[in-house]
Protein backbone atom coordinates (compact mmCIF):
# COMPACT_ATOMS: atom_id res chain seq x y z
CA UNK A 1 0.00 0.00 0.00
CA UNK A 2 2.84 2.43 0.83
CA UNK A 3 4.51 1.82 -2.54
CA UNK A 4 1.20 2.26 -4.34
CA UNK A 5 0.52 5.57 -2.55
CA UNK A 6 4.02 6.84 -3.41
CA UNK A 7 3.47 5.92 -7.06
CA UNK A 8 0.06 7.62 -7.05
CA UNK A 9 1.49 10.87 -5.70
CA UNK A 10 4.06 11.02 -8.49
CA UNK A 11 1.43 10.13 -11.08
CA UNK A 12 -1.02 12.75 -9.79
CA UNK A 13 1.68 15.43 -10.03
CA UNK A 14 2.54 14.35 -13.57
CA UNK A 15 -1.03 13.90 -14.82
CA UNK A 16 -2.39 17.09 -13.28
CA UNK A 17 0.63 19.29 -14.03
CA UNK A 18 1.21 20.13 -10.37
CA UNK A 19 4.84 20.98 -10.98
CA UNK A 20 4.98 23.27 -7.97
CA UNK A 21 4.53 20.21 -5.73
CA UNK A 22 6.74 17.27 -4.75
CA UNK A 23 5.33 13.85 -3.83
CA UNK A 24 6.20 14.44 -0.18
CA UNK A 25 4.02 17.58 -0.20
CA UNK A 26 0.92 15.42 -0.60
CA UNK A 27 -0.29 13.73 2.59
CA UNK A 28 -1.67 10.19 2.48
CA UNK A 29 -4.99 11.36 3.96
CA UNK A 30 -4.97 14.96 2.69
CA UNK A 31 -8.22 15.85 0.87
CA UNK A 32 -7.53 16.13 -2.85
CA UNK A 33 -10.28 18.67 -3.55
CA UNK A 34 -11.25 22.11 -2.24
CA UNK A 35 -9.46 22.75 1.03
CA UNK A 36 -6.81 20.09 0.40
CA UNK A 37 -4.85 20.14 -2.84
CA UNK A 38 -7.43 22.46 -4.39
CA UNK A 39 -8.21 20.24 -7.35
CA UNK A 40 -11.22 21.07 -9.55
CA UNK A 41 -13.74 19.26 -11.76
CA UNK A 42 -11.32 18.99 -14.71
CA UNK A 43 -8.76 17.44 -12.38
CA UNK A 44 -11.39 14.87 -11.36
CA UNK A 45 -11.69 13.85 -15.01
CA UNK A 46 -7.91 13.60 -15.24
CA UNK A 47 -7.87 11.31 -12.18
CA UNK A 48 -10.39 9.05 -13.94
CA UNK A 49 -8.06 8.99 -16.97
CA UNK A 50 -5.13 8.19 -14.67
CA UNK A 51 -6.94 5.17 -13.19
CA UNK A 52 -7.68 3.92 -16.69
CA UNK A 53 -4.22 4.55 -18.16
CA UNK A 54 -2.06 3.38 -15.27
CA UNK A 55 -4.22 0.71 -13.62
CA UNK A 56 -6.70 -0.33 -16.32
CA UNK A 57 -9.59 0.49 -14.00
CA UNK A 58 -12.71 2.18 -15.37
CA UNK A 59 -14.74 4.15 -12.88
CA UNK A 60 -18.16 3.34 -14.26
CA UNK A 61 -20.31 4.66 -11.42
CA UNK A 62 -19.94 8.44 -11.11
CA UNK A 63 -21.41 8.30 -7.60
CA UNK A 64 -18.26 6.46 -6.46
CA UNK A 65 -16.06 9.45 -7.43
CA UNK A 66 -16.24 11.50 -4.22
CA UNK A 67 -15.35 8.48 -2.08
CA UNK A 68 -12.63 7.13 -4.37
CA UNK A 69 -10.94 10.50 -4.88
CA UNK A 70 -11.15 11.67 -1.29
CA UNK A 71 -7.42 11.17 -0.73
CA UNK A 72 -4.39 9.27 -2.02
CA UNK A 73 -5.15 6.53 0.50
CA UNK A 74 -8.76 6.07 -0.69
CA UNK A 75 -7.54 5.94 -4.29
CA UNK A 76 -4.95 3.29 -3.37
CA UNK A 77 -7.58 1.25 -1.53
CA UNK A 78 -9.91 1.43 -4.54
CA UNK A 79 -7.11 0.37 -6.91
CA UNK A 80 -6.15 -2.54 -4.65
CA UNK A 81 -9.75 -3.72 -4.49
CA UNK A 82 -10.50 -3.30 -8.19
CA UNK A 83 -7.26 -3.94 -10.08
CA UNK A 84 -7.74 -6.56 -12.80
CA UNK A 85 -6.11 -9.87 -12.02
CA UNK B 1 -11.38 65.13 -41.55
CA UNK B 2 -13.62 62.56 -39.96
CA UNK B 3 -12.76 60.51 -36.92
CA UNK B 4 -12.37 57.34 -39.00
CA UNK B 5 -10.21 59.16 -41.49
CA UNK B 6 -7.99 60.28 -38.63
CA UNK B 7 -7.62 56.69 -37.51
CA UNK B 8 -6.92 55.49 -41.03
CA UNK B 9 -4.11 57.97 -41.39
CA UNK B 10 -2.79 57.28 -37.90
CA UNK B 11 -2.56 61.00 -37.41
CA UNK B 12 -4.46 61.43 -34.16
CA UNK B 13 -2.75 64.04 -32.07
CA UNK B 14 -2.83 64.60 -28.33
CA UNK B 15 -5.50 67.24 -28.76
CA UNK B 16 -8.01 65.29 -30.81
CA UNK B 17 -8.05 61.81 -29.28
CA UNK B 18 -11.74 60.99 -28.94
CA UNK B 19 -12.78 60.30 -25.37
CA UNK B 20 -9.28 60.96 -24.07
CA UNK B 21 -7.88 57.42 -24.20
CA UNK B 22 -4.21 56.97 -23.29
CA UNK B 23 -1.64 54.20 -23.27
CA UNK B 24 -0.60 54.10 -19.61
CA UNK B 25 1.65 51.06 -19.78
CA UNK B 26 2.93 48.27 -21.97
CA UNK B 27 4.62 44.93 -21.54
CA UNK B 28 6.61 43.01 -24.13
CA UNK B 29 7.89 39.42 -23.96
CA UNK B 30 10.18 38.24 -26.79
CA UNK B 31 13.52 36.50 -27.33
CA UNK B 32 13.77 35.50 -23.67
CA UNK B 33 13.40 39.10 -22.47
CA UNK B 34 10.69 40.83 -20.45
CA UNK B 35 10.18 44.56 -20.95
CA UNK B 36 7.91 46.98 -19.14
CA UNK B 37 7.42 50.56 -20.26
CA UNK B 38 10.63 50.68 -22.26
CA UNK B 39 12.71 49.11 -19.50
CA UNK B 40 14.29 45.66 -19.63
CA UNK B 41 12.94 43.87 -16.55
CA UNK B 42 14.68 40.53 -16.99
CA UNK B 43 16.35 38.39 -19.63
CA UNK B 44 16.63 34.62 -19.57
CA UNK B 45 19.50 33.83 -21.90
CA UNK B 46 19.67 30.10 -21.29
CA UNK B 47 16.04 28.98 -21.78
CA UNK B 48 15.88 27.32 -25.19
CA UNK B 49 12.30 26.14 -24.91
CA UNK B 50 9.13 28.12 -24.29
CA UNK B 51 8.17 25.79 -21.40
CA UNK B 52 11.43 26.59 -19.59
CA UNK B 53 11.22 30.32 -20.26
CA UNK B 54 7.66 30.58 -18.95
CA UNK B 55 8.42 28.73 -15.72
CA UNK B 56 11.63 30.73 -15.21
CA UNK B 57 9.73 33.97 -15.78
CA UNK B 58 7.00 32.89 -13.32
CA UNK B 59 9.61 32.27 -10.64
CA UNK B 60 11.57 35.41 -11.48
CA UNK B 61 8.41 37.51 -11.15
CA UNK B 62 7.78 36.03 -7.69
CA UNK B 63 4.22 34.96 -8.50
CA UNK B 64 2.27 32.53 -6.35
CA UNK B 65 -0.61 31.18 -8.42
CA UNK B 66 -0.54 27.36 -8.47
CA UNK B 67 -3.14 27.21 -11.26
CA UNK B 68 -0.42 28.61 -13.54
CA UNK B 69 1.16 25.16 -13.83
CA UNK B 70 -2.05 23.61 -15.13
CA UNK B 71 -2.46 26.14 -17.94
CA UNK B 72 -1.49 25.70 -21.56
CA UNK B 73 1.49 27.76 -22.76
CA UNK B 74 -0.64 30.47 -24.39
CA UNK B 75 -2.47 31.07 -21.11
CA UNK B 76 0.80 31.00 -19.17
CA UNK B 77 2.26 33.60 -21.51
CA UNK B 78 -0.84 35.80 -21.33
CA UNK B 79 -0.96 35.61 -17.56
CA UNK B 80 2.72 36.53 -17.19
CA UNK B 81 2.61 39.41 -19.67
CA UNK B 82 -0.55 40.81 -18.08
CA UNK B 83 0.90 40.46 -14.56
CA UNK B 84 4.00 42.34 -15.70
CA UNK B 85 1.80 44.98 -17.33
CA UNK B 86 -0.40 45.45 -14.25
CA UNK B 87 2.38 45.35 -11.63
CA UNK B 88 2.52 48.62 -9.77
CA UNK B 89 -0.87 49.78 -11.06
CA UNK B 90 -4.02 50.34 -9.02
CA UNK B 91 -6.37 49.29 -11.81
CA UNK B 92 -8.63 47.20 -9.60
CA UNK B 93 -9.05 50.04 -7.10
CA UNK B 94 -9.81 52.65 -9.76
CA UNK B 95 -12.30 50.78 -11.90
CA UNK B 96 -15.25 48.46 -11.42
CA UNK B 97 -14.79 44.91 -12.74
CA UNK B 98 -17.14 45.49 -15.70
CA UNK B 99 -15.28 48.65 -16.72
CA UNK B 100 -12.11 46.74 -17.67
CA UNK B 101 -12.07 45.01 -21.06
CA UNK B 102 -9.56 42.66 -22.68
CA UNK B 103 -8.88 42.40 -26.45
CA UNK B 104 -6.17 40.13 -27.85
CA UNK B 105 -5.05 38.90 -31.25
CA UNK B 106 -2.55 36.38 -32.53
CA UNK B 107 -1.65 34.30 -35.59
CA UNK B 108 -1.65 30.74 -34.28
CA UNK B 109 -4.91 30.81 -32.34
CA UNK B 110 -4.77 27.87 -29.86
CA UNK B 111 -2.94 25.57 -32.27
CA UNK B 112 -0.16 24.83 -29.75
CA UNK B 113 -2.70 23.37 -27.31
CA UNK B 114 -4.77 21.85 -30.13
CA UNK B 115 -1.82 19.75 -31.31
CA UNK B 116 -0.96 18.59 -27.78
CA UNK B 117 -4.61 17.61 -27.25
CA UNK B 118 -4.68 15.81 -30.61
CA UNK B 119 -1.68 13.76 -29.54
CA UNK B 120 -3.61 12.49 -26.48
CA UNK B 121 -6.56 11.34 -28.60
CA UNK B 122 -4.43 8.41 -29.81
CA UNK B 123 -4.66 7.04 -26.25
CA UNK B 124 -7.19 8.64 -23.89
CA UNK B 125 -8.17 12.25 -24.60
CA UNK B 126 -6.99 14.63 -21.90
CA UNK B 127 -9.77 16.79 -20.38
CA UNK B 128 -7.17 19.19 -18.97
CA UNK B 129 -5.75 19.83 -22.45
CA UNK B 130 -9.17 19.96 -24.11
CA UNK B 131 -10.28 22.96 -22.03
CA UNK B 132 -7.47 25.05 -23.56
CA UNK B 133 -8.34 24.32 -27.20
CA UNK B 134 -9.78 27.79 -27.79
CA UNK B 135 -7.65 30.95 -28.00
CA UNK B 136 -9.94 33.07 -25.82
CA UNK B 137 -9.41 30.81 -22.79
CA UNK B 138 -6.33 32.91 -21.97
CA UNK B 139 -8.60 35.93 -21.60
CA UNK B 140 -10.76 33.93 -19.19
CA UNK B 141 -7.71 32.98 -17.12
CA UNK B 142 -6.60 36.62 -16.86
CA UNK B 143 -10.12 37.78 -15.99
CA UNK B 144 -10.49 35.08 -13.32
CA UNK B 145 -7.12 36.01 -11.80
CA UNK B 146 -7.94 39.72 -11.70
CA UNK B 147 -11.72 39.72 -11.37
CA UNK B 148 -12.27 41.57 -14.67
CA UNK B 149 -15.80 41.31 -16.08
CA UNK B 150 -15.76 43.73 -19.02
CA UNK B 151 -16.00 43.14 -22.76
CA UNK B 152 -13.54 40.74 -24.34
CA UNK B 153 -12.58 39.54 -27.79
CA UNK B 154 -9.84 37.46 -29.40
CA UNK B 155 -8.97 37.94 -33.09
CA UNK B 156 -6.77 35.80 -35.32
CA UNK B 157 -4.66 37.52 -38.00
CA UNK B 158 -1.56 36.56 -39.95
CA UNK B 159 0.31 39.40 -38.25
CA UNK B 160 -0.23 42.18 -35.71
CA UNK B 161 -2.93 44.27 -37.39
CA UNK B 162 -2.44 47.45 -35.39
CA UNK B 163 -4.86 49.45 -37.52
CA UNK B 164 -7.77 47.07 -37.08
CA UNK B 165 -7.15 46.58 -33.37
CA UNK B 166 -6.78 50.30 -32.80
CA UNK B 167 -10.07 51.00 -34.52
CA UNK B 168 -11.88 48.17 -32.69
CA UNK B 169 -10.58 49.15 -29.27
CA UNK B 170 -11.18 52.85 -29.94
CA UNK B 171 -14.83 52.08 -30.64
CA UNK B 172 -14.99 49.90 -27.54
CA UNK B 173 -13.53 52.64 -25.35
CA UNK B 174 -16.10 55.14 -26.60
CA UNK B 175 -18.75 53.14 -24.78
CA UNK B 176 -19.34 54.60 -21.37
CA UNK B 177 -19.04 51.24 -19.66
CA UNK B 178 -15.40 50.81 -20.70
CA UNK B 179 -12.84 52.84 -18.79
CA UNK B 180 -9.77 50.64 -19.14
CA UNK B 181 -8.64 48.01 -21.60
CA UNK B 182 -5.79 45.53 -21.90
CA UNK B 183 -5.16 44.88 -25.57
CA UNK B 184 -2.43 43.60 -27.82
CA UNK B 185 -0.64 40.72 -29.50
CA UNK B 186 -0.22 37.32 -27.87
CA UNK B 187 1.42 34.84 -30.22
CA UNK B 188 2.73 31.41 -29.25
CA UNK B 189 3.41 28.25 -31.22
CA UNK B 190 5.85 25.65 -29.98
CA UNK B 191 9.12 27.32 -29.07
CA UNK B 192 8.21 30.54 -30.85
CA UNK B 193 6.45 33.29 -28.91
CA UNK B 194 6.05 37.05 -28.88
CA UNK B 195 3.68 39.18 -26.86
CA UNK B 196 3.01 42.89 -26.54
CA UNK B 197 0.17 44.04 -24.32
CA UNK B 198 -0.91 47.63 -23.74
CA UNK B 199 -2.90 49.13 -20.89
CA UNK B 200 -5.37 51.81 -21.96
CA UNK B 201 -7.20 54.18 -19.64
CA UNK B 202 -9.51 57.13 -20.02
CA UNK B 203 -8.96 60.59 -18.57
CA UNK B 204 -5.71 59.92 -16.71
CA UNK B 205 -3.18 62.44 -15.40
CA UNK B 206 -0.33 61.02 -17.48
CA UNK B 207 -1.15 62.08 -21.03
CA UNK B 208 2.27 61.19 -22.46
CA UNK B 209 1.04 58.52 -24.87
CA UNK B 210 -2.37 59.13 -26.46
CA UNK B 211 -3.94 55.97 -27.85
CA UNK B 212 -3.05 56.45 -31.52
CA UNK B 213 -1.99 54.08 -34.24
CA UNK B 214 1.26 56.00 -34.47
CA UNK B 215 2.02 55.44 -30.79
CA UNK B 216 1.15 51.74 -30.94
CA UNK B 217 3.61 51.28 -33.78
CA UNK B 218 6.20 53.41 -32.03
CA UNK B 219 6.05 51.46 -28.75
CA UNK B 220 5.87 48.01 -30.37
CA UNK B 221 7.97 47.62 -33.46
Amino acid sequence: MEKLMADLKAQIIQQLNLKHLKPEDIGDDQPLFVEGLGLDSIDALELIVLLQQEYNIKLTNADDGPKVFQSVRTMAEYITANKPA
Amino acid sequence: MTHSANIESGSLSRENVPGGVYITGYSIFRNGAIEKDDHLVWKEASAQHTDDFLVSAYRQMGLSYPKFFKMDNLSKLGLLVSENLLSGTDLKERYKPDEISVVFANASSSLDADQKYFDTIKDIASPALFVYTLPNIVIGEICIKNGFKGENAFFVFDKFEAKFLHQYVQTLMQQNTNKACIFGWLELMGDSYEAALFLLEKDVADKTNPFTLENINKLYS
